[in-house]
């Protein structure tokens, strides 16, 4: 499932200034409604359920890289984010890491095959380590949007 | 001591597949082994300590997976692993007992 079909381009953020895991979710979940991916009226909660999630088990998925995601009734398809955070934040990962990277998910209740294809994608682009450098290293929301372009396959 | 070599072929019960909560329960369960843990599916071979490289596998419920565990306890690893995939549903986990935002 390609980054272009679910990533809102002008919900990227390129340098997070969240120092902690609610503020990093609520940064995110915010960009998301500025870019229209859902209303302000739901940004509480979504940032609810969210934090919810986390508490089952972290979303640090190993690499300073986070999936922060929820199941809301007001998206008919899956929406999402990229942001990143320079100095990293603690997120409770299984490999002890700070994360710097986070794809921030929002899903319809009713379509898990769409999650876990695109969980699949971002696990797999990010087994690249240049690719996983590069975000990290970005200059600004530009970079971002030609990294996950290339990702895809999308001839600049 | 030559290593010790068990595989375990396994199917995926999960309804919603091997998503981050399974991937993280079975990534944290195969650290607590010395063995190196290898899950393969379709002769892809990811690493089943490594949530990341677990969701990679992209692996939807009745996909049949391969355990192969190599080391000293690698007949438990593969005892232990085995039930957590094929599991329907991860366990509820603990809620925690005090809200720090309620006054006792």
């Amino acid at each position: 499932m390609k980054f272009s079909s679910f990533i809102l381009a002008d919900a990227i953020r390129a340098d997070l200034q969240a120092v902690d895991k609610r503020g990093v979710v609520e940064e995110l979940v915010g960009a998301i409604v500025a870019a229209g991916g859902v209303k302000a009226d739901d940004q509480v909660s979504i940032v609810q359920a969210v934090m919810k999630r986390e508490e089952l088990g972290s979303t640090g998925i190993g690499r300073g890289v986070a999936v922060p995601h929820s199941k809301h009734p007001s998206v008919d398809r899956l929406i999402g984010t990229v942001g990143i955070s320079r100095n990293g934040v603690d997120f409770n990962s299984l490999d002890g890491e700070k994360v710097q990277v986070f794809f921030l998910l929002v899903s319809p209740p009713d379509r898990p095959g769409d999650h876990l294809r695109a969980l699949e994608n971002i696990s797999r682009q990010l087994r690249d380590d240049t690719f996983c450098r590069f975000l990290k290293q970005s200059k600004g929301v530009e970079d971002i949007k030609l990294l996950l372009d290339e990702a895809d396959g999308v001839q600049s | 001591m030559a290593d010790h070599v068990v595989r375990r072929v396994v199917r995926v019960g999960n309804p919603l597949g091997l998503h981050i909560r399974p991937a993280y329960l079975i990534a944290r369960l195969a650290g607590d082994y010395e063995s190196a843990i290898e899950i393969v599916k379709d002769g892809q071979g990811v690493n089943g300590k490594s949530v990341l490289e677990i969701l990679m596998l992209a692996a939807t419920q009745h996909t049949q997976l391969t355990i192969v565990a190599r080391g000293q306890d690698a007949a438990q690893a593969v005892e232990a692993l085995a039930p957590v995939i094929e599991q329907e549903a991860p366990p509820e986990p603990q809620v925690p007992l005090a809200d720090e935002n309620r006054s006792s």
